[in-house]
């Protein structure tokens, strides 16, 4: 598939172009879905094609065409280049790309069970024996899922760089929802939408849904019955799984380059982190520290070179809770003066890669969850994601969670139903005090992150541990 | 029209045979988006596309696969895979059987000027937007999207359809504050930049400088960007008959749940809307009401759905039965009062231009969460009196719209996306409203 991105480049180049890369994708994707020990959904999906792009004086072009022989490619190329020129009619500030050395290489991702080769038969037995299990159990509806993913790209610039990569990911779903006379209740499992990985069918085994399906059936019923979540300021024990929830939407989003710059104002908003006071912005408390690791071995947002040909890296991004690091591309590294973060990458052949979160998460503390909720006196724990809203400037954010359970004297005590938290970024951060320990840490993966117009679904990886904030406002309700 | 998609179906078809019922789509089309930031174009895409999807019964196992391969060797791939892989899942017993040929769309959302649209064309418009709005920066995008498709399945049906879509969605923004300008059309000649731009920029200009407000109920007037973002959450959830046969919809079919003033409809046949005329069953989708004078009166169904239901399709299949069926083209029937009288009748509320992240906190009550954005003003006297800073809401859509809740509708019903439209391609043809509370529960401080 070399000689296809080549040519892409030959005709962006042949038509104007001063730089231009293409990428040549195919990506098969295979999904199931089961509700009460039915499966309503089965897919299998593939796509090929090659997208390129090209640069004209500081104007972008990208085109991007299904027809992998050579004279198409040579022709999106062109296409590639026109659309670049159109884009001078409306142009911006001087461009260069910030420098990358050009990599000739080969990466893959592991697995030890490739997911598409585990019998249908068997995944379906698994999707309809735990939906069962939940029904049994209780569950007035008991859906599972799993997710497949197999990438294989072929990257070519015109500065030599010449990279094939190929990337396995799973992972799995199930959730048990009780239906109420004026509401419903759900329990997720192992978190919302599900745990996914850059590894085979192995972590579809260890997540052991199986042995999960009773506990979250269980647990929804019990929430129809549990009292609100009362209103209030109180200290709020979050689990690792709603704090990648929380890394992603108010730090990992905040920390994209394009949107410190602006170009994601249209849609996804900016952020309220001036590049100026990067480097002493305090963005939360001492025990703050978050990095972007692209080289985290299995984790959902890791990968060998970036859509630009960057190599992976680990990035700090808030250290001691000082804001030091941004995630970026070659463009946007370039404008503000940073080095090139290798965190570009695009959604499929026809889709413009840009700066997507890799794997944003927390360095673990030194506390275990049982000493966080032994340290408090009287606050809420809340875990698994509900629903989530955040502000343009990834500000003011509310989170409800699945379920919680008051804190009183250092103990857990009733469960809590409708528990949710609001706060703004930089308050909430500053206000954690106690912050999980090595064993907490969960690499959460998420492969449902929406940006950019036409919108693209990114695979963001979030290492995560719990955590304990001080003087929250919980329960707020409609 | 269509013959070339109809001719790969058929092949795709016969590469089938009768080893399994099969439905076949085939979808080609042009897609280009200019999108522009900093009074800018930065990002700037097109693509030729091309999908087949087929849908494989094997004794009432079914499996679906897409390609994007239309080689006889890439269709013999996907109807060979497609079919071993619906004989090795279980059966579901809720499948409804292939729909029968019988009476086609008579829809043409079509504009040959904007399926071939060219980047110049696009970037001429953004030009348009920027230049009227001196002193404000700009960022949003222009699109152009045509689509080809031909529907055919082992049943004897056979469709094709087309539609375009053009579209300007774009902020004019100052240093504390955005302003919104859209337009959308089947025609990009139908875009103006300068209006649309103009439009954002005076709305910026309003809402510079704003004023923070405590949170609290708040009458409101939503203009039509608000409106299509609650009809995204209806429908997804709430007329979903899936949902509804699962209970976790709202909807007590036959009851009043609505102000007598709200009719709701689905239409794709309507001029006004956008989009093809049947669904990815081959469904015709005709004008469905789903509430008359505040009545609830139905659900969208798709073939499985309906097949429980004891009932028909309403051609509203949503690409995924594990999702359920979900209406689309909506209407939101419009009132006589201009959107000044509507603010003139307002003694303290607020005037809101657009929702922002808007997400369930339990989907049978229609409880969200969500912020303002892009023009958010305090109404006092019947007059805009000034600027606010967004605010975040917790409220119930249903609630919202409920009896004795709507106290006007606007004259000015256009085609609008909300949050989710945004994100999915959805847009309703709405007009603004005024409604009688909307509960705030946070701002800037949190």
């Amino acid at each position: 598939m070399f000689d296809v991105a080549t040519a892409a480049v030959e005709g962006a180049l042949a038509a104007g172009a001063r730089y231009a890369d293409a990428r040549v994708m195919t990506t098969r994707t295979e999904g199931m879905r089961a509700q009460n020990q039915v499966v309503e959904s089965l897919r299998q999906d593939e796509s090929a094609g090659v997208g390129v792009r090209a640069l004209i004086g500081s104007s972008w072009g990208f085109f991007a065409t299904p027809c992998l022989d050579n004279a198409s490619a040579r022709a999106a190329g062109a296409e590639a280049a026109d659309v670049a020129r159109a884009s001078a009619m409306v142009a911006g500030p001087a461009l260069e790309l910030a420098p990358v050395t050009p990599a000739q290489a080969d990466w893959s991702s592991a697995w030890e069970e490739h997911p598409l080769q585990i019998p249908l038969e068997a995944k379906a037995d698994l999707l309809v024996g735990v939906t069962r299990a939940s029904q049994d159990a209780g569950a007035s509806l008991a859906g599972a899922s799993y997710a497949v993913w197999d990438t294989e790209r072929w990257f070519v610039s015109s500065e030599d760089a010449r990279i094939s990569q190929r990337i396995v990911e799973c992972g799995a779903y199930m959730e048990a929802i009780a239906v109420g006379d004026s509401e419903t209740q759900r329990r997720s499992y192992p978190g919302v939408l599900g745990q996914y990985g850059t590894r085979g069918w192995e972590l579809v085994r260890e997540l052991d849904l199986e042995g999960n399906a009773v506990r979250i059936a269980e647990e929804a019923q019990a929430l129809l019955r549990a009292p609100q979540c009362p209103a209030g300021t109180t200290d709020l024990v979050l689990g690792s799984a709603q704090m990648a929830l929380q890394i992603h939407e108010s730090v990992g989003h905040a920390i994209e380059l394009d949107r410190i710059l602006g170009w994601e104002a249209g849609l996804a908003g900016t952020s309220w982190l001036e590049l100026a006071r990067l480097g002493e912005l305090r963005f939360g408390s001492e025990v703050m520290n978050i990095t972007a690791d692209a080289t985290l071995p299995g984790a959902l947002g890791s990968f060998g070179y970036d859509d630009e040909g960057t190599p992976a890296q680990c990035t700090d991004i808030v250290r001691d809770g000082r804001w030091v690091g941004v995630l970026s591309g070659r463009d946007s590294a370039a404008l503000a003066g940073v080095a090139a973060g290798g965190t570009v990458r695009g959604d499929g052949y026809s889709r413009l890669p840009m700066v997507r979160m890799t794997n944003v998460g927390m360095l673990p503390g030194t506390s275990s969850l049982d000493e966080m909720i032994a340290a408090t006196e009287d606050g809420v724990y809340m875990d698994t994601n509900r629903s989530w809203s955040i502000d343009d400037k990834r500000l003011n954010f509310q989170f409800g969670c699945e379920i919680g359970w008051e804190i009183k004297g250092g103990v857990l005590g009733r469960m809590l139903r409708n528990p949710t938290y609001t706060g703004i970024g930089p308050q909430f951060w500053a206000s954690m005090d106690l912050v999980g320990n090595e064993t907490e840490r969960r690499f959460w993966g998420t492969p449902h992150c929406g940006k950019g117009q036409p919108v693209q679904t990114g695979h963001t990886g979030h290492p995560a541990v719990p955590a304990r904030f001080r003087n929250v406002r919980v329960g707020v309700r409609g | 029209m269509g013959e070339r998609e109809l001719e790969i179906c058929n092949r795709v078809l016969a590469s089938v045979g009768d080893r399994a019922e099969a439905i076949v789509q085939v979808s080609t089309g042009r897609h280009a988006l200019t999108r522009f930031a900093n009074s800018f174009i930065h990002q700037n895409v097109a693509e030729d596309s091309t999908e087949v999807s087929l849908t494989a019964v094997v004794q009432g196992r079914l499996a679906t696969a897409s390609s994007t391969d239309t080689s006889d060797r890439g269709i013999g791939r996907l109807a060979e895979g497609t079919v071993t892989a619906a004989g090795l899942r279980p059966p579901d017993p809720h499948w409804p059987g292939l729909a029968a040929p019988g009476e086609t769309a008579e829809v043409d959302h079509w504009d040959q000027a904007t399926w071939a649209a060219s980047p110049v064309e696009r970037a001429a418009v953004v030009r348009a937007f920027v230049d009227a709005g001196p002193g404000t920066g700009a960022a949003g995008f222009c699109s152009t999207d045509a689509v080809i498709t031909g529907l055919a399945n082992s049943a004897g049906l056979s469709q094709t359809g087309r539609a375009t879509v053009a579209q300007l969605d774009a902020l004019a923004r100052t240093g504390t504050s955005d302003g919104l300008g859209a337009e959308m059309s089947r025609s990009l000649g139908d875009l103006d930049g300068g209006r649309a731009g103009a439009t954002a920029a005076q709305k910026a200009r309003a809402s510079a400088d704003p004023v923070e407000l405590d949170p609290g109920h708040y009458e409101v007037v939503l203009e039509p960007a608000c409106v299509a973002s609650m009809l995204d959450f209806l429908a997804r959830a709430g007329f979903n008959a899936k949902a509804h046969a699962e209970g976790q919809s709202f909807v007590h079919l036959g009851e009043a749940q609505f102000d007598a003033s709200v009719n709701l409809w689905s239409d794709a046949s309507d001029p006004r809307t956008l989009g093809v005329g049947f669904d990815g069953e081959g469904t015709p989708r005709r004008r469905l009401d789903l509430v008359r004078d505040g009545v609830t009166v139905a659900l969208a169904h798709d073939r499985r759905s309906a097949a429980q239901a004891g009932t028909r399709s309403t051609g509203h299949f949503s690409g995924d039965h594990a999702a359920g069926p979900m209406p689309t083209n909506l209407f939101l029937g419009s009132g006589t009062q201009s959107v000044d009288a509507l603010v003139g009748a307002v003694e303290r509320g607020l005037l809101v231009t657009d929702f922002w992240y808007i997400r369930f906190l339990d989907p049978k009550t229609q409880v969200v969460t969500g912020l303002t954005r892009n023009g958010l003003f305090l109404i006092e006297g019947g007059r805009v009196t000034s600027a606010v800073r967004n605010l975040r809401f917790t409220q119930s859509f249903v609630g919202a719209l409920g009896p004795g809740r709507v106290l006007g509708l606007g004259d000015d019903g256009r085609l609008a996306t909300g949050d989710l439209g945004a994100l999915y391609g959805w847009f309703h043809h709405v007009p603004t409203l005024r409604l009688a509370a909307w509960n705030f529960t946070g701002g800037a401080k949190g």
